[in-house]
C-alpha cells in the first residue's frame, strides 16, 4: 500500500480524488474572445462561467486544455508543475491524442495557477496522469467533435463521413480542411455533452504509448531561461538568506551594520519566524524560519557578504536532535514493548508458536532531497499584491500561503509557474517562496530572488525521516509465511503522530494478505523537520519488508520468487487507499513472474555475484525488479544491471515512462548505497556534495524497462519504481556473499560501490 | 574593466564586479546568460561547465579575472549559427532530459569528450562524464547520446 499520510492529509486526498472523479464527468463550456481568434475549450468547475471566464483572462492568452487559433496553431496547455517528471509533454499528449493533433505542430504552454479552471494542479503523488487522464481525453474529443462539425456544417455532409488526422479534417469526396480554416466555424457550434463525446479505443491510438521526447528539450540543450534560478526581473536585487545551523534556532542579533557597508550590498536585515517552519505543510499555511537577509546587486556579493555575517542565535528553542542517541533508542525500544498497536488480525502468537521464527531490526538514515537546482524563488511584494516566480511543486498551495502572509487576496497574487531543477518532493514546500514575499517586503517592495546555497540546501530540508522496524515472522512445516509482526519506531515531533511521512499503514503488505500478523509503532522524540521525499513511506518500507521476507523465504528454504507468489494468493484486488489505489494480488504476481524471467531467475553466477528480486506496490503502480550484483572481499559492490517489470496501466509516453524507470533505479541505487544525513546538538552534519556522494555515471548500472500491457487505467510513474530497487541490491548481496546489510545507506554497513 | 570573450563575442565587464567574483556568476547575473548552472559552488557538481578555450572547466571555481584573453564558450554559444550540434541533437532524440539542470553542463563536457575521443568507449565516457551530477539519474540516456552523437558525426563524416 502507498500511504503513509497523516489522517488529516488522506481526507484532503480522498476529497481530491472525488473532485478529479467530478470533473471527468463534466461537460465543457467554449470561452469565445480568444486572441488570434479560433476557440477555446475550459471544464466548469461548479463555479459560474462567467466567473470561469473572467478567470481565463487573468491571462492574456486566455484559457487552457485546447486553444485553436484561427492561424492553424493548436496550442495545448500543460496545467501541472514539471519539475523532471515530464508531465509538460505526457499531459499535453493525451489531449493531442484525441484531438487527432499534429504533434509535430503542437505549441505547448505552462498553463496559468487557477483552481477555478484547472481544479487541483500539483507536481505529487505520481498523481498527474491518473487524477487528469479522462478530463484531458474529452477536453481532446470534445474540441475534435466541434472541428468535425463545423467542417460538416461547412461542407454540408454528415459528421459520421469525416475523419480527422494530424490536424486536417477530411471527406471521401475529396474535401479537406486544417483546424485552423474550421476554427472560426467551430467556435461557433454547440460544445457537445460529455456524454455524447465518443472517445478512442486503445487499438486506434497514434500517439500514446509512443516515444515522444520532452517539449522543452530544445531549450533545456540550448541553455535557454526556464527554470527558477533563472528569472529575471527589471530592478531586481539578488539575496541570501541565513538561517540558525540548530535547526529551528532564531536571530538574536548580527553584525548588519558592518555587512551594509560590504560591497555591492543594498540592503541586510533579520526576518522573523513566521508560523510552524519546523512542520511539513501542504495546506498552505505560511512558514518561515528565522534568519538574516542579505540584498544585494549580484548573487556573488550576496554570498560573500553571507560569509562575513556574524550571528549570535537564540537556541532555546532549537532542535538539539543526536542521531547516534536517536539509533541508541530505537535499540532500546526495539526490545520492550511497543507504545502503540496500530492493527491485528488472527493470533499472531500462536502462529509464532507452531513455526519457525526469525527476527531482525532494519533500519534507515534521514536523507536530503538535493534538488541539483538549490531552492530558490523570486518574489515582488507591491503592498496591494504580490508578483511571484517560483519552481514549486505546489502552486496553489503557495498562492494561499503567499497571500495570507502578505494580507492580501489570493486574487492579488500572481504565481509565475517555472521549472523546477529537480523536485523529488522537495519542492511541495513553499518555504523559500515565504522567504522570498518578506525579503520583497521588507527591502521595500523591490523585486528580490532569494537564492539558497547548496549549504543551505543540504541544511534546511524536509527530509525524509529516519526509522526503524523491529521484524518477526513465522514459517510454517509446508514453508509458508505464518505470522508476521513489525514494531515500528519512527519520530514523533507531538508524541501522538509519527513524523510526517514517518508513518506506517497498518494494512501494509504483507499484513493485508496474512491471517495473523500485528502492527505495532512506537516513538522517538524530534525536531527535525521531514517531509515526502520520491515514494514517501515506501522508499525504506519496501527495504525492510522485502528483505526481510526474502529473510523468511531462505529460513523456509524456498526460492523466493514461489515464496512471493503464494504469498500473494488467489488474484483478487485488495481495498483501495486514500491515492486511489488498488493492490491487485493477480498483477502483482504478474510483474513478479516477468521480472524473474526477463532476468534469467534461477541461472548459474560466478562466486561473489548474485540476483535478487523485490516487490513493491504503491502509487497505483505494480512494480517488480531484480538487480544483479557482485561483490568482492572487501564489500565493494558492483550493480550491474537492474531488471524492471511495470504494471501501470496503457503508458502515455514511453520514452518518459522509461526515462522515469531508469532513473528511479539511478537514484535509488545512489540512495541505498551511500547517502545519509546524520545530524548532532541539533545541527545537519553534511554541507554539500562532498559529504553527500550522489552516485555518478562510472557507478551507474546497466537498467532494462518493461511494461505489461493491460487495460487497468493509467497511472503515475514518478515514484513506484523506486521502491523496490534497495531490497533487490540487498537480496542479490545476500545471494552473492550470505551476508545481508539490514541499514539503509550499505555504506553504514562497510559495503562501497 | 574585465574583457571577455563569450560565444566569439567581447564583453566588457564593469569595475561594479569583483574581478575575482567566479565566471559563473558573471556569466549569469552580469552576461545574463544563465544556461550555465550553480549546483555546488564547490567544483562537486560540474552544473556550472563551460569551455576555456574548448577545455571543459567548472565555472564556480575560475575567477573571471583568470578567463580574461581566453576563449569562452558557454551552452548558449554551442550552436551559435543557430544548428543544433550533433551532441545536443542526440541529447533531444535520445530524450535525455529530465528536469533538464544539469544538462547544460553534460553537453559541454561531452562537447569537449567528442573532440578528444571522436568514438569514445564506455571507459572514457566514465572517466570523463563522472564529473558531473545528474540528480535524475539520467546516465543510461547520456551515455547512449554520446554514443548517438559520435555516430551522428562519424556518418556527417564518411558522406563527405
Amino acid at each position: 500500500m502507498s500511504v503513509y499520510l497523516p489522517e488529516s492529509m488522506q481526507k484532503v486526498y480522498a476529497a481530491r480524488r472525488e473532485q478529479a472523479r467530478a470533473l471527468s464527468r463534466r461537460s465543457f463550456i467554449k470561452l469565445t474572445g480568444a486572441a488570434g481568434g479560433g476557440f477555446v475549450l475550459a471544464l466548469s468547475l461548479g463555479s459560474s462561467d462567467k466567473a470561469l471566464a473572467q478567470a481565463a483572462r487573468a491571462d492574456a492568452e486566455l484559457n487552457p486544455y485546447v486553444h485553436i487559433r484561427a492561424d492553424g496553431t493548436v496550442v495545448l496547455y500543460a496545467k501541472n508543475p514539471d519539475v523532471g517528471q515530464g508531465v509538460k509533454t505526457s499531459l499535453p499528449l493525451i489531449v493531442a491524442e484525441e484531438l487527432d493533433a499534429d504533434w509535430d505542430k503542437v505549441e505547448v504552454h505552462q498553463s496559468i495557477i487557477s483552481a477555478e479552471l484547472y481544479g487541483l494542479q500539483l507536481a505529487g503523488g505520481s498523481l498527474s496522469i491518473p487524477m487528469n487522464f479522462d478530463t484531458l481525453r474529452r477536453a481532446g474529443a470534445t474540441a475534435r467533435a466541434m472541428l468535425v462539425a463545423a467542417a460538416a456544417k461547412t461542407w454540408n455532409v454528415p459528421e459520421s463521413e469525416i475523419v480527422t488526422e494530424k490536424s486536417v479534417a477530411k471527406h471521401p469526396s475529396g474535401r479537406s480542411a486544417t483546424y485552423g480554416e474550421l476554427a472560426a466555424v467551430a467556435a461557433t457550434m454547440p460544445v457537445p455533452a460529455a456524454d455524447s463525446v465518443k472517445l478512442k479505443p486503445k487499438s486506434a491510438y497514434r500517439l500514446l504509448g509512443t516515444r515522444v521526447t520532452g517539449v522543452d528539450n530544445g531549450k533545456v540543450v540550448t541553455g535557454q531561461p526556464m527554470f527558477g534560478i533563472d528569472q529575471r526581473v527589471p530592478g531586481m536585487l539578488y539575496a541570501t538568506f541565513t538561517k540558525a545551523p540548530a535547526i529551528g534556532g532564531r536571530v538574536a542579533s548580527a553584525n548588519l551594520d558592518q555587512v551594509r557597508a560590504l560591497r555591492g550590498v543594498k540592503h541586510a536585515f533579520v526576518v522573523a519566524e513566521v508560523g510552524n517552519p519546523v512542520l511539513f505543510d501542504l495546506s498552505g499555511a505560511p512558514a518561515v524560519l528565522s534568519g538574516v537577509a542579505i540584498v544585494a546587486g549580484t548573487t556573488w556579493n550576496a554570498m560573500q557578504a553571507k560569509k562575513a555575517l556574524q550571528v549570535q542565535w537564540d537556541e532555546s528553542n532549537a532542535s538539539r536532535d543526536s542521531w547516534t542517541a536517536a539509533v541508541a533508542e530505537a535499540k532500546r525500544l526495539s526490545t520492550q514493548a511497543p507504545n502503540e498497536v496500530l492493527g491485528q488480525a488472527g493470533n499472531v502468537d500462536a502462529a509464532f508458536a507452531a513455526g519457525k521464527t526469525v527476527e531482525a531490526l532494519y533500519g534507515y538514515h534521514y536523507v536530503s532531497h538535493a534538488d541539483l537546482e538549490p531552492q530558490n524563488c523570486t518574489a515582488w511584494h507591491k503592498g496591494d499584491g504580490v508578483e511571484i516566480w517560483a519552481p514549486t511543486q505546489t502552486p496553489q498551495a503557495a498562492v494561499d500561503a503567499v497571500a495570507k502572509l502578505a494580507g492580501v487576496p489570493k486574487d492579488k497574487v500572481l504565481l509565475h509557474q517555472l521549472r523546477g531543477g529537480g523536485g523529488f518532493g522537495r519542492r511541495l514546500a513553499n518555504d523559500s517562496v515565504c522567504e522570498a514575499v518578506l525579503v520583497s517586503k521588507q527591502a521595500g517592495n523591490i523585486p528580490v530572488k532569494v537564492q539558497w546555497m547548496r549549504e543551505d540546501d543540504m541544511a534546511f530540508d524536509y527530509y525524509r525521516a529516519g526509522g526503524f522496524h523491529s521484524l518477526k515472522a513465522s514459517v510454517d512445516n509446508a514453508g509458508k509465511l505464518s505470522g508476521w509482526q513489525n514494531h515500528f519506531i519512527t519520530f514523533s515531533m507531538d508524541g501522538k503522530q509519527p513524523v510526517s511521512s514517518g508513518n506506517i499503514d497498518k494494512a501494509e503488505f504483507p499484513a493485508n494478505v496474512l491471517a495473523n500478523q500485528r502492527m505495532a509503532q512506537s516513538f522517538i522524540a524530534s525536531k527535525i523537520p521531514t517531509g515526502p521525499w520520491r515514494a514517501p513511506g515506501s522508499n525504506v518500507i519496501a527495504f525492510c519488508v522485502q528483505s526481510f521476507l526474502n529473510e523468511c523465504a531462505v529460513a523456509a528454504k524456498r526460492d523466493y520468487v514461489d515464496f512471493l507468489v503464494e504469498l500473494m494468493g488467489a488474484p483478487r484486488a485488495l481495498p483501495p487507499d486514500p491515492f486511489g489505489g488498488v493492490f491487485h494480488t493477480g498483477r502483482a504476481v504478474g510483474v513478479i513472474k516477468a521480472a524473474a524471467e526477463k532476468s534469467g531467475w534461477g541461472r548459474k553466477l560466478p562466486e561473489g555475484r548474485g540476483l535478487g528480486l523485490a516487490f513493491h506496490f504503491s502509487h497505483q503502480g505494480h512494480f517488480a525488479e531484480v538487480a544483479e550484483v557482485s561483490v568482492d572481499a572487501s564489500k565493494k559492490v558492483k550493480v550491474h544491471k537492474v531488471w524492471v517489470v511495470a504494471d501501470i496501466g496503457p503508458v502515455v509516453n514511453l520514452s518518459s515512462a522509461e526515462n522515469q524507470c531508469q532513473g528511479s533505479v539511478v537514484d535509488a541505487v545512489s540512495t541505498a548505497m551511500g547517502l545519509k544525513i546524520t545530524f548532532e546538538n541539533g545541527r545537519v552534519e553534511q554541507t554539500n556534495f562532498d559529504q553527500y556522494p550522489l552516485i555518478r555515471i562510472d557507478k551507474a548500472p546497466e537498467v532494462e524497462v518493461h511494461f505489461v500491457s493491460s487495460d487497468y487505467a493509467p497511472t503515475g510513474c514518478g515514484e513506484p519504481a523506486f521502491p523496490p530497487v534497495a531490497p533487490a541490491v540487498a537480496n542479490a548481496i545476500f545471494a552473492a556473499t550470505g551476508q545481508r546489510p539490514r541499514m539503509l545507506p550499505f555504506s553504514a554497513e562497510g559495503y562501497s560501490l | 574593466m574585465l574583457k571577455l570573450t563569450v560565444n566569439g563575442r567581447d564583453h566588457e565587464v564593469g569595475d561594479d564586479v569583483d574581478p575575482k567574483t567566479p565566471l559563473l556568476w558573471v556569466l549569469r547575473d552580469t552576461l545574463n546568460l544563465v544556461g550555465t548552472k550553480y549546483g555546488c559552488g564547490v567544483g562537486q557538481c560540474s552544473a556550472c561547465t563551460v569551455h576555456l578555450n574548448g577545455v571543459p572547466i567548472q565555472s564556480c571555481q575560475v575567477p573571471a579575472e583568470s578567463a580574461v584573453g581566453q576563449k569562452i564558450t558557454t551552452i548558449e554559444g554551442l550552436a551559435a549559427d543557430g544548428k543544433l550540434t550533433a551532441v545536443q541533437q542526440a541529447w533531444i532524440d535520445e530524450d535525455v532530459p529530465q528536469c533538464g539542470y544539469c544538462q547544460a553542463g553534460q553537453i559541454m563536457r561531452a562537447s569537449a569528450l567528442l573532440a578528444r575521443y571522436p568514438q569514445p568507449t564506455d571507459a572514457q565516457i566514465d572517466t570523463e562524464m563522472a564529473a558531473n551530477i545528474c540528480r535524475c539519474g539520467t546516465y543510461v540516456r547520456i551515455r547512449k547520446a554520446i554514443h548517438n552523437a559520435a555516430a551522428k558525426v562519424a556518418k556527417k563524416g564518411s558522406a563527405s
